[in-house]
């Protein structure tokens, strides 16, 4: 760990002597509770740290898919409906070159960064406007189209960080100094 | 005596290295210290003209304008757009470098990519909040960060990406903009984050920071508390102004010589946590495949690099004579320490002249006088940096991180990222240029 300076202390602390309230930081923080943060918290973390309370099956994301993102991502998640809207299944291997194209079932090392980004993003002109219920259940269809779930399987907080991905460990970190 | 030393000793157009490359200590003092029996004035031999007035001087101009705009004249330096038509996707603008000089990036002309369109963001109700493993969490407005010491500081911002036309495995005959303008370089100023880590009192356990954008998409990447506490900064101005809306209006995380992408705009939300996110950004777009298909993950470093502005693709050497190849250098490992310049395709090297001073993780220009003889000649530049990191050479460089196996057609797509290897430009007898590899 790198040293960490208490700049702003010191000088607060040369500027007014001993003024307890100053002599830790510069006080011009807010203080907020994590109650309050509790509508921007939307962080999950790969562990299932941060995934909400709910759950959803591919039979009810397929329904909320036909409504609410076939027209970019089109039929059974082949893509092409917009641009931009990459395949949702699918993918060849990587050792098909540099420029495969990476998807879910060929790239990603875990299955909370599906939640995640639907919850984040999409639908793409409606970003946050599905329910917890809706993620789970849309990234369980999504799952179950690349054959990484049964059609039956639940999505919740505790099934879905346990999704096994099957790119997982074929990642390598260039510079693991930096971190 | 010793202060008359350059003056007195200024040397001739001595050749460094093959092609016409000149010694680059012909650019001490002012211009080139033209000596001995090769320099010849106006090598055209065209008389010139007596002088007349033009009508711009007979007349009273315009007043004087509150927000000045370049010349009708300059229309043509603007950035280029990956999606002219406001389509429901991502947008691209590209950095003119081979109609720029110097090493700031006017803000106009800062590359920008935006995943969901640029918020319009008021800077009154905008809040940044830092909480997860944290002692106290804390909100900020852009009216208290102003009130911290700020610190100034010359920083790249390069997008992961840029380049990427160069994973053709054949080139592609587009601009220096159109292959690197998705890095620009910019006087930043703002709080450091450490400083406002500190105040919300970070636990020692958290490792990662999850840093979130308040566009559509929240964009969020996990950043290392380690990186936060080496140089990272929440940015408010930009050049002196506050930040332009597509560079991160109000504010946005600057991790000095890291992937653009991680330099969070619009920031709203630090986490501290004890293990990364493994957000979409790190998941898919931002790291790499290899050849043999391992991939790459949290490749944060923009390595060393270097291209030439001028003269590159697009422009045309109009007659022989003396040019001056200029362009820019840079690494994400801090300052560039040298930059050899070839004219023969990298047969043989000399080295050019940095324009100083050298800022970590920033634009350095170099500048490498140059006589063309009117002969087809291979302009390239190959930069070194202070960590002792050379930019690669292409051979090398394809043979570690492969190349596409057809051309590519459209210079606007991402085979890959990171490509940090050699530009080249070749010169043919006419004077024109053609991107090239060699």
């Amino acid at each position: 760990m790198s040293m960490r300076k208490p700049f702003a202390a010191l000088a607060l602390v040369l500027a007014f002597g001993a003024a307890p309230a100053f002599a830790q930081n510069a006080g011009l923080g807010k203080p907020i509770s994590e109650a309050d943060i509790k509508q921007w918290d939307i962080a999950i973390l790969p562990d299932g740290t941060g995934l909400p309370p709910g759950s959803g099956t591919p039979a009810q994301g397929a329904q909320i898919y036909a409504q609410k993102c076939v027209a970019c991502h089109a039929e059974g998640g082949k893509g092409g409906g917009a641009p931009g809207a990459g395949p949702l299944v699918g993918g060849a291997p990587l050792t098909n070159g540099i420029e495969t194209q990476k998807t879910i079932a060929n790239y990603y090392a875990y299955a909370t960064t599906i939640f995640d980004y639907i919850r984040r993003g999409m639908p793409y002109t409606m970003p946050r406007s599905l329910k917890d219920d809706e993620v789970y259940a849309l990234t369980a269809y999504i799952l179950s189209l690349n054959k990484l779930i049964g059609e039956n399987d639940a999505m919740d907080a505790k099934t879905l960080p346990q999704v096994k991905m099957p790119n997982r460990d074929n990642f390598i970190m260039p510079y693991p100094d930096r971190i | 005596m010793g202060r008359f030393k350059g003056r007195r000793s200024a040397p001739s157009l001595e050749s460094v290295a093959g092609n016409g490359l000149i010694n680059r200590r012909a650019l001490l003092g002012q211009g080139f210290a033209i000596a001995g029996a090769g320099a010849v004035a106006g090598a055209t031999g065209a008389a010139a003209e007596p002088l007349q007035d033009y009508p711009w001087s007979l007349e009273f101009g315009q007043s004087t304008p509150a927000l000045q705009s370049p010349s009708k004249f300059e229309k043509q330096v603007t950035r280029t757009l990956s999606n002219p038509k406001d389509e429901l996707r991502n947008s691209h603008a590209r950095t003119p470098h081979h109609l720029l000089n110097g090493t700031v990036t006017p803000n106009s002309m800062h590359f920008s990519i935006n995943h969901c369109g640029i918020p319009d963001i008021d800077p009154q109700q905008h809040k940044l909040v830092i909480h997860g493993m944290v002692r106290q969490p804390l909100e900020f407005t852009l009216d208290k960060l102003s009130r911290y010491p700020l610190t100034t500081r010359m920083a790249f911002v390069e997008c992961a990406g840029n380049s990427a036309p160069m994973f053709s495995n054949e080139p592609m005959q587009i601009t220096a903009q159109a292959i690197h303008g998705l890095v620009s370089n910019s006087e930043w100023t703002g709080v450091r984050l450490s400083t406002l880590l500190d105040e919300a009192g970070i636990d020692p356990k958290a490792k990662w920071l999850v840093a979130e954008g308040a566009d559509a998409q929240m964009l969020d990447r996990s950043i290392p508390v380690k990186k936060a506490y080496d140089d990272a900064l929440v940015a408010i101005y930009q050049n002196g102004e506050r930040l332009m809306p597509g560079n991160g209006y109000p504010m946005r995380l600057l991790v000095p010589g890291y992937q653009g992408n991680m330099n969070v705009k619009f920031l709203r939300r630090i986490k501290a946590v004890d293990q990364p996110a493994m957000t979409f950004f790190e998941t898919k777009n931002y790291s790499q495949i290899l050849p043999g298909g391992k991939t790459w993950r949290f490749h944060f470093l923009m390595e060393v690099k270097s291209f030439i502005t001028y003269p590159s693709f697009s422009h045309q050497l109009k007659e022989p004579g003396m040019y001056t190849i200029s362009g820019v250098a840079y690494s994400g490992a801090g300052r560039i320490s040298r930059v050899m310049v070839s004219a023969d395709g990298g047969k043989s090297w000399g080295e050019a002249a940095l324009q100083g001073p050298t800022h970590p993780q920033a634009f350095t220009r170099f500048v490498m006088p140059w006589r063309w003889d009117g002969q087809p000649a291979v302009l390239q530049s190959r930069a070194w940096d202070e960590s002792g990191n050379a930019q690669p050479l292409r051979a090398d460089f394809v043979a570690a991180r492969g190349q596409t196996k057809q051309p590519v057609t459209n210079p606007l797509i991402f085979p890959n990222q990171h490509y940090n290897s050699i530009t080249s430009w070749g010169v043919d007898n006419k004077g024109e240029i053609k991107h090239v590899y060699a």
